[in-house]
């Protein structure tokens, strides 16, 4: 309690409002039925492409259907997305960094030219490639992008490890005898962790893009399910008419880019241990 | 700061480690063209052929330029680094094959202290929960023993009982030093190699750390190997040095008598380039020409030879051995005669 307490009055301001926006987010992610005034999926075919109004404030769209609760309802698949499509690269690309940082050899040489090659390759491009072998999807996009993502993980550790390796508290936990996965998990990992942390908040907002991308490009989530990039997808034939079918889920993905982005910055000042 | 401490008197003659023909290098890359050139490995010859012996409770003071191999010949003393050849031994047994338990055993005995203050301590770990690990991954004490152990050693380094909630980052450079004199101390060694542990502290502060040095050997019985290039340290607080140049000793001795009457002429440059107070006592004679010839490219014969005031034409062809040519002590000088004139002394 008294722990959380201190926590909590020496957060920096970023991190309370990144925290406060994200729950939004998840509040809406959550409970979408509960802040959303209609059904998402309800066709409406008195109210078609309705622009911005007090009984629609986000307007409708061709089939009736009320932008803001399609909105809201996006952010269950929108957050999804960020946390599945990003864990699995943080954990596995942590792991292998942390390995291929300290024990060097071989292992980080086949590393090195793993990731020249990935590199070298446009993100975007190697993920389609992949969604585009397996089938389209959600969970064939949090493959496609596991496969690839872990790499930029593995090269942010492996290049903290390399740094901390030869500092001298790490000679002196040998020079005492302490085991290797202590030296790791202890004495390195710890003090590597900050950049990732920072990295991983950052890579969930572009998770959503690239989700929100690959949603635009009908290889994502499939509709009629509310995903932003797919109403922002939805709306471009009638961009000229109905601008808000389009920008609101756009403005959506700013929020929850902000949300993160706050959050990461304010995390990476928490962890700063001179605070 | 209390008093001065003088070190404590002459002590046994028992060794406790002995060091024998110590080699490091360190390999330099190699492009693909020296690869492809069949060209030889290039190599920083940090350590070639280092004999030393320690004895029991004293202190011995190992002193040289920046670069001649100190801080090398240290981490190979605790497997930081592995030596290329030659052999280390404590208590008779050879350490440089140890694995495991036993190099953690090994480990237990002969700890180290480093130089930079900054960079010794973790700091994720608060002051307590860095000394309980020491404690507790060697089993020293358990359980509710562990935060009473961790008093008495912050007592043993004149720091106060609450530093043990405190993260390195709340502490002075001279405060850091003396978490990791008492972390060192933790797993109850024999033996401490500093390795220029006040160098990078205030001059008043060095004198502090210094005294607790001595303190804690007289109290606890401590072996101490004291690395430092500075000569007036080395005379106060070692019973013995043992002088290095381009990684090899080169005069080892009793302090006082190297310091009265010193053999090599590179100790006698050292000691003509300790700084005088007293203006009268001020020589304005140059102390050693040039500079530090390159480790990757080591002189043949004597390594000091370029820039002996006194060379010979054997000195650039024969490699001196430290024996002690008639005199008291070893010396690696061919013209080192049994009773030297001690014309450089300051």
């Amino acid at each position: 309690m008294t722990a959380l307490a201190l926590t909590f009055r020496r957060a920096p301001a970023s991190l309370i409002a990144g925290a406060a926006v994200l729950l939004v987010v998840l509040v809406c992610a959550v409970a979408p039925g509960l802040i959303a005034p209609y059904d998402p999926l309800a066709f409406d075919y008195g109210a078609l492409l309705q622009p911005p109004s007090a009984a629609h404030p986000f307007g409708t769209d061709q089939f009736g259907r009320d932008i803001l609760s399609r909105t809201i309802a996006a952010a269950t698949i929108d957050l999804q997305i960020a946390i599945f499509a990003t864990v699995g690269p943080l954990v596995i690309g942590t792991i292998i960094g942390l390995l291929v940082g300290y024990y060097g050899g071989i292992a980080d040489a086949i590393f090195g030219r793993l990731v020249d090659l990935v590199v070298t390759f446009p993100f975007l491009v190697l993920v389609i490639a992949i969604v585009a072998v397996l089938g389209p999807g959600l969970s064939n996009m949090y493959i496609a992008i596991g496969v690839v993502g872990w790499v930029f993980y593995a090269r942010l550790m492996r290049g903290e490890v390399q740094v901390l390796r030869g500092q001298d508290y790490v000679s002196a936990a040998k020079v005492l005898g302490y085991g290797e996965a202590r030296i790791l998990l202890r004495h390195i990992l710890p003090n590597a962790a900050r950049p990732i942390l920072v990295y991983w908040m950052t890579d969930m907002a572009l998770a959503i893009l690239l989700g929100s991308s690959l949603g635009y490009l009908g290889l994502g989530a499939q509709p009629p399910a509310a995903e932003w990039g797919v109403l922002i997808a939805d709306g471009k034939n009638f961009f000229s008419q109905a601008w808000w079918i389009t920008v609101f889920p756009g403005f959506a993905i700013v929020f929850c880019g902000i949300g993160f982005s706050l959050f990461g910055d304010g995390l990476a000042d928490l962890m700063d241990v001179r605070r | 700061m209390s008093g001065t401490i003088l070190k404590s008197g002459p002590v046994a003659d028992a060794p406790i480690m002995t060091v024998d023909g110590l080699v490091k290098t360190f390999p330099l890359g190699r492009s693909l063209a020296d690869v492809l050139g069949g060209r030889p490995v290039r190599a920083v010859q940090a350590l070639s052929g280092v004999s030393l012996t320690v004895r029991k409770g004293e202190t011995l003071g190992v002193v040289g330029e920046s670069g001649c191999g100190k801080s090398t010949l240290a981490r190979c003393l605790v497997r930081l680094h592995e030596p290329d050849a030659g052999a280390v031994r404590f208590e008779g047994a050879d350490v440089l094959g140890l694995q495991g338990y036993a190099r953690r055993a090994y480990n237990r005995s002969v700890q180290m202290v480093f130089q930079d203050p900054y960079g010794s301590l973790n700091p994720r770990l608060s002051v307590g929960d860095a000394l309980a690990e020491a404690l507790t991954v060697h089993r020293i004490v358990e359980g509710g023993a562990v935060r009473e152990r961790v008093g008495e050693l912050l007592d043993l380094v004149h720091l106060p009982r609450d530093a043990a909630d405190r993260y390195p980052h709340e502490f002075s450079g001279g405060q850091r030093q003396r978490v990791g004199i008492a972390r060192a101390l933790a797993v109850e060694p024999s033996v401490i190699i500093a390795d220029e542990p006040v160098s990078a502290l205030d001059v008043s502060v060095q004198a502090q750390v210094v005294n607790l040095f001595l303190e804690l050997q007289e109290r606890l019985g401590l072996t101490l190997i004291f690395i430092t290039h500075d000569l007036r340290l080395v005379r106060h607080i070692s019973h013995r040095i043992a002088v290095m140049y381009l990684g090899k000793v080169v005069e080892t001795g009793d302090t006082e008598a190297v310091f009265t009457a010193p053999r090599h002429p590179y100790t006698r440059a050292l000691i003509a380039a300790v700084p005088q107070v007293d203006p009268h006592q001020r020589s304005a004679r140059e102390a050693v020409r040039g500079e530090l010839p390159s480790p990757i490219a080591p002189p043949p014969g004597c390594p000091f030879h370029p820039r002996c005031p006194i060379a010979e034409p054997q000195c650039r062809t024969v490699v001196p051995a430290l024996v002690p040519r008639g005199g008291p002590w070893p010396v690696a000088c061919h013209l080192a005669g049994p009773a030297d004139a001690p014309e450089f002394i300051a």
